[in-house]
């Protein structure tokens, strides 16, 4: 029985694989493709469900696939399948058959009729990865087509600026999430000395002694799941992103910002429930945290007067309320919960263009004029104050934007003086040096032995840092990244004993997309005389391909799972120790302004209005 | 107002924003207009290329579609020879043929709007707009909302800005960021110059500045000016003004301004060099808008000569019949032009007329238990009357998932638990197996069937609203005679008169007031179907039209109706009202009607990819009322779309031709009205109504981006007064594609028939109206009554025109239908 859950991973792979390969203008066959892989998910995960019910529902584990191996290393893909994994299954193709139907007539005629059911597939196959995810990183395989396919939908409408903006916002507060897991997975390494599977964490002798002889790195990596989970379901101080997701057609917003996509937090949370079960300051900080999101995204969501982000503020209160049931260790509440309102939001966002109607005429029959109740000065007050820091839902958006990308971005100009050729030359003889000194240890001093890693990994976040406000030259910013790779390779390789082939894994898929993409940028660069980083350019409706071909190169370059590199990246992890907290800090920083980065140059080169093109343009503010 | 030569005057510069901003209102009021209205006193060539160079509209089709219209036979060769000589003399004609076909023209306009306060940007790196606009629109979206936000807007008191100080005083939150401008905005510092003063600092500027700053959110600036003409258009009244909305964003950008320069940064007249030029100095023109204009006509003729060739090469003595079973009327709507094909083929004997949906009859009507009224006449007439609905046995029907408890924490946890998964079955069922629901909007909800009117009125003094309630018997008979006379219904009536109203239904569509009729102010016309009916059933009324040579005989009865455009279904009024021989007629009139709408439904469905045109008419008529209450459908129906033309004469001019649904038949009997006193009602009603209708999917057509609504998949419905994209966009006017697809941008075609001095004579007694004409904004063909010749409105006189297109013919409309998608040219059809 248990491979079974091959299907759930296999179906929506092949489904979005046949989609891939399908004409654009057959649009009937591609929305007949996504609904039948949703509808056979579905149908195969009831009949499973009804023998799995009957068979005393055990938790099913699928053999592990063996991905690399080395000496004390071992990557796996994973898969697991419980009641959580059911009921998050259960809701989701339920919803996917639904909405893909629903799509079918509702994007008749629309231009990118098949990128949406293409990315909506691609969707799937993340959220069905995440939720039978057996081992951590299985999970982040998900995780991360989560996050990418979001972006694809959000900007689903690429000619529009906002679109664009937003989706890059989301994404980027996504990233922060994955900082998150990338240390909680980090110091599992050495908390289990292995790559840990859920499945072991109901075994509470384990869970119990690892934690006991270290609490604070339990502690440590509960709170950087939660920062994961709180990014993902849209949790204080990140719930400003939901809202700002809705900007794809209804459906899609519907599915994956109404209910899938945003509940995954939560599912996370359910997950890993049998690890921070016993650290109860923990439960009390997700509970507390729940109970302030509910709390003010629900005064938010009552001061909203458009509908669609009413009903996502009035969704992530909901989430809050969510996770404290998950605190409490009310799993069955919470999965009741979260099916509920994923139900509940799926249907009032899709039917949210006939409020005008009805409430209009309930308007006209129900009328009563502003009442004037006399009220005391102090609460009026009170009650303006909290009307007004609604409607500016509490700064969360500003706050985001002024101390996370406006830090980022100042110490990147700091060294934006910084002339191109000068980094060249300085980062290529440190990185020279660096090597060489590598195999001669005599040559650095001894002071500075302990620390050359963590410096040679500052430097790194510098160039990414550069790279992140750079403005003029695209190949430039493309290039640091490739070199800022090469820096935590020589960091990692400074730290502990990274051999050749570990290096190799890591880099082979750097330098792959890297290539591809620099000699996609050298192409676009002779056709384009307009070619910076200074606006949107929106090639990608010139170029469908390019685009297409620069974004696969992205994911590449960020270490994506499509290329080795994602497992380099977790190898890079297993080499950094568990006292060494801001070396691993910052390359997980590194990495995770890296993706967002590229994202930023894939946008400001093939997304947005299309330069070209003066009339009949979207205005900006639309 | 000031007396010393200022440069800047407030007052002029409000009104000039005010004439260029969309003039669209809130979405329950959606009424076509002209987008360009603003540009309408000049010649349309001319007023197109100025609104490209100066706002950056794309007016026409670019010349890339018109060729590849060309290559498709959309636009025939010999027109364009004909169109260019014209235009161009014989003996240039050849080079500007040669030029529309091959030369080379690069579509890059710079618009002058937006310039001068894109150089925050350049000079300062900020994005002003970004800092500024989401906030902004919260704001004005909270303080004009309707009902949607569970909270609403807490103080009230006045007008925007005073609410806003009142909020503002007492709070200890700001809408401000920085100490400085909100004590300036406490302070009562609204003044526009010395706002300006500091901002850009010259005078010569200010204009420039705020028409840039507007039109970066034309959406909500044109919704605030009018609301502030027309503060009515709100059931929830909100008072606001556009000065209001400009001294708001000006301390917005000072705050912003001053949030991050601090007190040092300078006005922006430092940086504005070269673009001193005022925003409205003449555009010049290009060779590029001269070929685009002889392509745009050449587009137009194409058509307008095979339909002017039907008109004229049809049997002249083609007769009304002579014993008729029964007469309809029905509005002039596009919509209602192959209903009547149908009905005429399906039912030999019967005569079909139409007018304006509101049949001459203008009031308010409050339904029962409304706590306001609507009004039901064409927009710009101002009804002195009230119509009520009484005695209603009809219930709001409530729906929990739209009500806003679910949004609440604590009944969100219990609604989310309980009715969360009532809504995956309600989801499901709605979409494997769609049904009328509380959330579909229909016109059959806007009157009671059962309900009685307050039709006559018995007391003159006794007002409602400042209204009278119903109409005297004189009241009466001048509107039943206006209306019958105007179209040129006077005797020969048949035992059952049907007056067919006309709304449509829809579900998941903010638009829906824009799909109903459109001489209703976008509602249905049940009502005043049924008024007239009831006016002109009464004997008293029939007694005096006597007196006014208008016959209608004891044995004449009216029966009001309502024809839903997108189900194709109709319902009749006061049914049991008739009996005997007229109930047996009337109910097997009513199996033919069924028949009638299922022909009709069938042609419909050609334009829908989804549905076999082939199949039978019954079997596609289920499909498209399951469309009507899909969620999933935006497009329920078609509305306007492909709209081109305007016949105003008798059935004789248009019966025997395929129109393809694409004109408003306007019934009119040149022969009772030597004068045209009919004629000219007719035409100031046509001219705005379908000529505003006919623009407004011109220029959604051609510019969806700026000048329509976009794709309506991403829509967000704001306060229930518009739509936006996403929560931060601005607010979208005009069409969304999805209505406009398959529209063909050609202007109207006004076909009347009568002798060409009575109606220029008529045409200039309305200078209103004559601007649309002689401005070409609308075409005007004018077929002489006795000899069927035809002649050009051009320059302010009518020139004869010689039609060149041959007319195809066709066995039936089935044929033609069954065949094809795409538009299909005038046929005659032989049966």
């Amino acid at each position: 029985m248990d491979s079974i859950i091959h299907f759930f991973v296999f179906i929506p792979l092949a489904g979005f694989l046949i989609s891939l390969f399908i004409p654009e203008r057959r649009e009937f066959i591609i929305s007949a493709v996504a609904f039948t892989t949703a509808g056979l998910n579905f149908t195969v995960l009831v009949l499973l469900t009804f023998v799995w019910i009957v068979n005393g529902h055990p938790s099913l584990k699928l053999e592990e696939l063996v991905l690399y191996k080395a000496d004390g290393y071992l990557f796996t893909l994973n898969f697991y399948f419980d009641k959580i994994s059911c009921v998050y299954l259960f809701v989701g193709s339920l919803l996917t058959l639904m909405v893909t139907v629903y799509s079918r007539y509702y994007l008749h005629r629309e231009v990118g009729y098949k990128r949406f059911f293409n990315t909506i597939l691609f969707f799937y196959i993340g959220y069905s990865i995440t939720v039978l995810s057996g081992n951590f990183e299985t999970l982040f395989v998900g995780w991360e087509i989560l996050g990418i396919s979001s972006f694809l939908l959000i900007a689903f409408y690429r000619n529009r600026y906002l679109p664009v903006k937003n989706g890059i916002k989301v994404f980027s507060i996504y990233r922060i999430g994955d900082v998150g897991m990338l240390l909680a997975m980090w110091l599992s390494h050495y908390l289990w000395h292995e790559n840990i599977k859920f499945i072991q964490l109901n075994n509470y002798e384990l869970v119990h002694e690892h934690i006991q002889s270290h609490s604070l790195v339990g502690v440590f990596i509960s709170l950087m799941l939660l920062v994961a989970a709180a990014a993902k379901s849209a949790q204080l101080p990140f719930s400003s992103w939901l809202p700002r997701a809705m900007e794809g057609p209804t459906p899609s917003s519907a599915i994956f910002y109404g209910s899938l996509s945003v509940h995954i937090g939560v599912f996370l949370l359910l997950r890993t429930f049998n690890f921070w079960e016993h650290q109860y300051s923990v439960r009390v900080i997700i509970g507390l945290l729940g109970f302030s999101t509910s709390v003010v995204t629900m005064l938010i969501a009552r001061v909203q007067s458009s509908v669609k982000s009413q009903i996502a503020y009035a969704s992530a209160s909901q989430i809050g309320l969510i996770f404290i049931e998950v605190a409490l260790g009310f799993e069955n509440l919470a999965l009741v919960h979260f099916a509920g309102n994923a139900f509940l939001r799926t249907y009032q966002l899709l039917v949210s263009p006939s409020l005008v109607s009805y409430l209009i005429r309930e308007q006209f029959y129900e009328f009563t004029p502003h009442k004037h109740d006399k009220v005391p000065q102090w609460l009026t007050k009170i009650y303006h104050s909290v009307y007004l820091l609604s409607m500016k839902e509490f700064n969360l958006d500003r706050f985001l934007s002024k101390y996370l990308w406006s830090t980022l971005k100042t110490i990147g100009q700091r060294v934006n003086y910084l002339d191109y050729k000068l980094v060249i030359g300085i980062y290529g003889t440190v990185l020279l040096g660096g090597f060489y000194t590598l195999y001669h240890k005599q040559y650095i001093p001894g002071f500075l032995q302990n620390y050359m890693s963590l410096i040679i990994a500052v430097l790194g976040l510098v160039l990414v840092l550069k790279s992140f406000v750079e403005r003029r030259r695209p190949q430039m910013a493309w290039l640091l990244i490739i070199m800022n790779h090469c820096f935590i390779l020589l960091a990692v390789s400074y730290n502990d004993h990274f051999d050749a082939e570990h290096a190799m894994v890591y880099l082979s898929g750097v330098f792959v997309s890297g290539a591809v993409g620099y000699f996609t940028l050298r192409k676009l660069k002779k056709s384009e005389t307009r070619f910076d980083l200074d606006k949107f350019y929106g090639y990608a409706a010139k170029y469908k391909t390019m685009a297409f071909v620069f974004l696969v190169a992205c994911l590449g370059l960020a270490g994506f799972p499509i290329t080795p590199t994602y497992i380099g990246e977790d190898l890079i992890f297993s080499h950094i120790h568990q006292n060494q907290l801001l070396f691993a800090a910052s390359i997980s920083v590194s990495l995770i302004v890296d993706g967002i980065s590229l994202i930023r140059i894939y946008s400001r080169l093939f997304l947005g209005p299309y330069v070209h093109q003066t009339l009949e343009t979207p205005y900006r503010s639309s | 107002m000031e007396i010393n030569e200022s440069l800047f005057s407030e007052h002029h510069v409000l009104h000039e924003l005010k004439h260029y901003l969309p003039a669209q209102a809130p979405l329950k009021d959606f009424i076509h207009h002209n987008t360009l209205h603003a540009f309408q006193s000049e010649k349309f060539f001319n007023a197109l290329q100025r609104a490209t160079g100066i706002f950056g509209f794309k007016t026409l089709l670019s010349v890339d579609e018109y060729r590849e219209l060309f290559h498709q036979s959309k636009i025939s060769s010999d027109i364009i020879a004909k169109v260019a000589t014209e235009k161009k003399g014989a003996r240039e004609a050849g080079k500007w043929i040669e030029k529309m076909l091959h030369a080379r023209y690069r579509h890059q306009v710079t618009p002058r709007i937006g310039r001068l306060r894109s150089l925050w940007k350049k000079n300062y790196h900020i994005d002003i707009d970004n800092d500024i606009q989401p906030l902004l629109f919260r704001v004005l979206c909270n303080y004009l909302d309707q009902g949607i936000a569970m909270w609403q807007f807490p103080e009230i008191k006045g007008s925007f800005l005073e609410s806003l100080l009142v909020l503002e005083q007492n709070s200890y939150s700001s809408l401000f960021r920085t100490r400085e401008i909100k004590e300036m905005f406490l302070d009562r510092k609204w003044e526009i110059k010395p706002l300006l003063d500091q901002l850009v600092g010259d005078e010569s500027l200010y204009e420039q500045y705020l028409f840039d700053q507007q039109f970066a959110h034309q959406g909500w600036s044109g919704l605030v000016a009018i609301i502030e003409s027309n503060p009515q258009t709100l059931l929830d009244t909100r008072k606001i003004t556009l000065r209001e909305l400009i001294v708001f964003e000006l301390l917005f950008e000072l705050d912003t301004l001053n949030y991050h320069f601090g007190p040092v940064w300078a006005p922006l007249q430092k940086f504005a060099g070269s673009l001193r030029k005022p925003l409205f100095e003449p555009v010049e023109g290009t060779e590029a808008n001269e070929v685009l204009a002889l392509w745009q006509e050449a587009f137009e003729w194409t058509f307008y000569d095979t339909v002017l060739a039907a008109i004229v090469h049809k049997e002249f003595n083609n007769p009304a019949p002579q014993s008729k079973s029964f007469q309809a009327m029905f509005c002039i709507d596009d919509r209602e032009c192959s209903l009547r094909r149908y009905m005429e083929k399906l039912d030999g004997s019967c005569e079909t007329f139409g007018t304006p949906g509101f049949f001459g009859v203008e009031f308010f009507y409050k339904p029962e238990h409304g706590k306001f009224t609507t009004k039901l006449c064409p927009a710009p007439v101002t009804p002195k009357y009230l119509i009520k609905e009484i005695d209603s046995t009809h219930k709001h029907e409530e729906d929990l998932h739209l009500t806003k408890h679910s949004h609440s924490l604590l009944s969100g946890w219990l609604i989310s638990q309980t009715l969360g998964f009532w809504s995956a079955l309600r989801l499901f069922f709605n979409i494997f197996k769609p049904a009328m629901s509380p959330a579909t909007a229909t016109s059959f909800r806007h009157m009671d069937q059962f309900a009685k009117l307050t039709i006559e009125c018995t007391d003159i003094n006794e007002k409602e609203d400042g209204l009278q309630i119903g109409f005297t018997i004189e009241e009466m008979v001048n509107r039943a005679e206006g209306l019958l006379k105007s179209i040129g219904l006077v005797n020969d009536f048949a035992p059952l008169v049907y007056v067919i109203g006309h709304g449509s239904s829809s579900v998941n569509n903010p638009h829906y007031s824009a799909y109903d009729c459109g001489a209703c102010s976008g509602r249905p016309g049940s009502v005043n179907a049924r008024v007239i009916c009831q006016m002109m059933n009464d004997p008293r009324v029939k007694e005096g039209l006597k007196h006014r040579g208008v016959f209608i005989p004891e044995t004449t009865r009216f029966v009001a109706g309502l024809h839903d455009t997108t189900r194709d279904e109709f319902m009749f009024y006061d049914e049991e009202l008739l009996n005997g021989e007229w109930e047996q007629k009337h109910k097997s009139n009513k199996e033919l009607f069924e028949k009638v709408l299922d022909e009709n439904a069938k042609e419909r469905s050609r334009r829908f990819e989804v549905i076999n045109t082939s199949r039978s008419a019954h079997k596609i008529h289920n499909r498209i009322k399951i469309r009507s209450v899909s969620l999933f459908e935006p497009r329920p129906e078609l509305n306007h779309a492909t709209n081109a033309l305007c016949i105003i004469g008798r059935r004789d001019l248009t019966r025997h031709v395929f129109l393809d649904r694409r004109s408003f038949l306007n019934s009119y009997n040149y022969a009772i009205d030597p004068e045209g006193r009919f004629l000219l009602p007719i035409l100031r009603a046509a001219a705005p109504v379908c000529g505003g209708i006919n623009l407004e999917y011109f220029f959604s057509r051609v510019d969806n981006q700026k000048l329509g609504a976009g794709t309506k998949l991403p829509h967000n419905v704001m306060g229930l007064i518009g739509v936006a994209n996403g929560i931060d966009g601005d607010l979208r006017p005009g069409l969304p594609s999805q209505m406009i697809e398959v529209h063909d941008p050609l202007r109207l075609l006004t076909i009347v028939e009568h002798y060409p001095d009575v109606i220029l004579k008529v045409l200039k007694s309305s200078p209103e109206t004559y601007e649309w004409f002689i401005n070409e904004w609308i075409h005007l063909v004018a077929v002489h009554p006795d000899n069927g010749t035809l002649s050009y409105f051009k320059e302010g006189a009518f020139v004869p025109y010689q039609t060149i297109s041959e007319v195809e013919v066709a066995e039936d409309a089935t044929s033609l239908i069954e065949n094809t998608e795409d538009n299909i040219t005038v046929h005659l059809i032989k049966n």
